[in-house]
């Protein structure tokens, strides 16, 4: 029987479990016996029974399968495979596992037996889960009705079920950013042991080119990131100068002058910017706006170089004018009207009110917004791999062409590569860096937006 | 209760020398109207005290004073209000020496997120009153004092208004409406979130702020009525039933259902 019939046939169990559970515990209702909880705790916590230790078998089966099937089959495997060990062995096997799954079992007579072996253990192992399992179902359902009383808590003990169901989920979210973390770090490490920390990050030449076989002519590469870092900030500050004003601004006309009409309309529409895939204003930008700068900057003689910083940073900039916008507008109209009315009763002007309350009362939100954006800038990639180019120049001139971390670990991954040479893992070096960055910003946008709340609420 | 059609307000709507006067005054929200034809004179120096039940108008009537339901779009006024002679809703009007003239207290303590001395700055710093630091200096310590808040506050003037407590907070917003120096405070339930100290503390300063100030108020608490009031006008859905010294109303009052509130068979 296929996994996801199996699946099938425990979900039927788990309704079928349910309803006799439900069923089974009205007719235990007598007259001078009431149950402890609803007939629909009981159905549920028969069903629990039913169907959470054959899916915790499922699971730790499908763990489990895989290792355990391997070692058994590395003992069949030829005695000169097995003297060289290790990365022959595993080859070996995925070899095996490749003609089991073909028709010619005969292409690779030496593997042969091998690949019958591993025939034979499947069906037997498919065989011996699917009846484990299907027992296992069987026996908490009929453990759940016996277990049935009307003294039984049943709705405490589904309560903490569904409690602990509940954490594993959240858990799912944390050990992925755990797991993450834990293999940038460690990739990171590794290349660390490569090139010191201090020359990564105070070197100012970037130049990744390894030589890929021993016999190659070629350097050692030299992973200064300064340039990076630089480009990164110029491109993220020429952002930032964009959005910043034009989206604050929009965000106090949205939220104080726009009659709700306008508002109704604007405010969608500004979104929708938001909705533009990254690739899209990257072409943009490659396109239109970088041709038009260099033009611009050819009529008044100054050199513009045909991927700019600029332009990258322009059209980012336009990208994030809804995150500003949008989040400010929110905190904005978050501000108590009971401000603005006192304000207006000492005669304010609406300006004066805008300016002298509502934007105070709403600046850590705002530079919450702002904070958040900020990190959406640095974490930007499509854009400035489109636009900005890929050399590493450390200029402050932002008609120059740049590039950034995020294009750089791009280019570094791009195409073939060997796993565990200094090009590949400085990939995660610079992964932990941006990591590290976003995660600070984010925490202290939070804590901005936080200290906020607290305020008003 | 049903509404009394054309009703003409009972007792003394009028008086001798009024600092405002609201003729005909009717306020629609949308289609719906809130306020009924109400003729009022506020004498100068005086305290009047709106009341009546929830929803009677009271508070709308008393926003009419100095256009501050000019913030509310769907809002329409009609018939005329003049302060000093001078219709405040003539064409000509700026809404913002206005509210400079009528200041405004909320139901709510309304400190803005700023220093004591920046909320009690603000009015005369957004008005232009003062041209140097010590003038605005003692513009705040004036105000503060009258408002009764200064010996609490006089130490800590660099701390948020919003850390105050509930009553402070109130009469830092009374302090903050007084340095504007208006000629006509309006009250908007001033002590409805106020615990009964900081009520009776409010109270006083109500009776002392008499001597320079206009004053209307809204509330719902009738002994407050009572205590602070030369006049007591009562609004029922709507339209004004009846106006007349206080100690009238809560003695003998004119028309039956000022009498019904008064004596608490509905409210």
């Amino acid at each position: 029987m296929t996994f996801s019939i199996l699946l099938l046939v425990i979900a039927v169990l788990f309704v079928i479990a349910y309803v006799s559970g439900a069923r089974r515990a009205r007719s235990l209702v007598t007259p001078g016996v009431t149950l402890n909880s609803l007939p629909g705790h009981y159905g549920s916590l028969v069903a629990l029974w039913t169907c959470l230790p054959p899916l915790l078998l499922m699971l730790c089966w499908g763990v489990l399968e895989t290792p355990v099937i391997d070692r058994l089959l590395a003992a069949q495997l030829p005695a000169e495979v097995q003297a060289e060990g290790g990365n022959r062995i595993s080859l070996a096997l995925s070899k095996v596992r490749n003609l089991a799954g073909g028709a010619n079992v005969q292409a690779d007579p030496e593997l042969a037996p091998v690949v019958l072996h591993l025939k034979d253990l499947q069906s037997r192992n498919s065989m011996l889960s699917t009846t484990l399992v299907l027992a296992l179902a069987l026996a908490g359902f009929g453990f759940g009705l016996r277990r049935l009383a009307p003294a039984l808590r049943a709705r405490n003990e589904v309560e903490s079920i569904v409690k602990v169901l509940l954490f594993c989920s959240s858990g799912v979210a944390v050990l992925t950013t755990v797991g993450i973390l834990s293999s940038v770090l460690y990739e990171a490490w590794m290349f660390f042991g490569r090139v010191p920390v201090f020359d990564f990050l105070f070197g100012t030449t970037w130049s990744p080119q390894v030589a890929l076989r021993a016999d190659q002519s070629g350097s050692s590469g030299s992973f200064g990131a300064v340039p990076l870092f630089a480009g990164t900030l110029m491109i993220s500050m020429i952002a930032m100068f964009i959005a910043v004003p034009i989206g604050l601004m929009s965000a106090i006309y949205l939220s104080e002058y726009a009659t709700p009409r306008v508002r109704s309309y604007a405010k969608p529409a500004l979104e929708v910017l938001a909705g533009i895939p990254t690739v899209v204003y990257g072409f943009f930008a490659a396109l239109t706006v970088a041709p038009i700068l260099k033009s611009l900057g050819a009529d008044i003689g100054l050199e513009v170089s045909s991927e700019s910083a600029l332009a990258a940073g322009l059209v980012m900039g336009v990208m994030i004018i809804p995150f500003v916008s949008s989040l400010s507008d929110d905190v904005i109209n978050a501000v108590p009207q009971a401000l603005r009315d006192g304000s207006y009763g000492l005669g304010a002007t609406q300006s004066e009110t805008i300016r002298q309350v509502v934007i105070p009362a709403a600046l850590p939100g705002i530079v919450g917004a702002v904070m958040l954006a900020v990190s959406r800038a640095i974490g930007e990639t499509m854009i400035v791999a489109m636009a900005a180019g890929l050399a590493a120049n450390l200029t402050a001139n932002p008609l120059d062409s740049v590039t950034t971390v995020t294009v750089q670990i791009v280019t570094l991954l791009v195409g073939d590569q060997e796993f565990d040479s200094s090009k590949t893992l400085a990939a995660f070096a610079l992964g932990l860096v941006l990591f590290l960055v976003t995660l600070i910003l984010n925490y202290v946008a939070l804590k901005v937006v936080q200290k906020y709340r607290e305020q008003y609420d | 209760m049903s509404i009394i059609e054309n009703h003409q307000t009972d007792g003394e709507p009028f008086c001798d020398s009024p600092k405002l006067k609201a003729r005909g005054v009717g306020v629609f929200y949308g289609d719906k109207q809130a306020i009924f034809d109400v003729s009022l004179d506020i004498g100068a120096n005086e305290v009047i005290a709106l009341i009546g039940p929830s929803g009677c108008g009271k508070s709308t009537f008393l926003r009419c004073l100095n256009r501050m339901n000019d913030t509310i779009d769907i809002c329409r006024i009609t018939g005329e209000i003049l302060l000093d002679d001078e219709d405040i809703y003539a064409p000509k009007i700026d809404v913002v020496p206005l509210r400079a003239r009528v200041g405004m207290v909320f139901q709510k303590p309304n400190p803005f997120p700023k220093t004591i001395f920046d909320n009690v700055a603000y009015g005369p710093r957004i008005h232009g009153l003062v041209n140097h630091r010590h003038e605005l200096e003692e513009i705040v310590e004036q105000s503060l004092r009258r408002a009764g808040l200064w010996s609490e506050v006089k130490d800590r003037l660099d701390a948020p208004g919003t850390g105050l407590s509930g009553g402070q907070q109130q009469r830092l917003c009374i302090a903050r409406t007084i340095a504007v120096d208006p000629e006509v405070i309006l009250m908007d339930e001033p002590c409805s979130a106020l615990d009964p100290i900081a009520t009776a503390r409010i109270e006083e300063l109500i009776d002392e702020l008499r001597d320079n100030y206009t004053i209307a108020i809204v509330t719902h608490s009738m002994q407050q009525a009572a205590r602070v009031s030369q006049r007591t006008a009562y609004f029922h859905l709507g339209q004004l039933i009846e106006v007349n010294p206080t100690d009238l109303v809560f003695t003998k009052p004119q028309h039956a259902l000022t009498e019904a509130y008064i004596t608490g068979r509905f409210g």
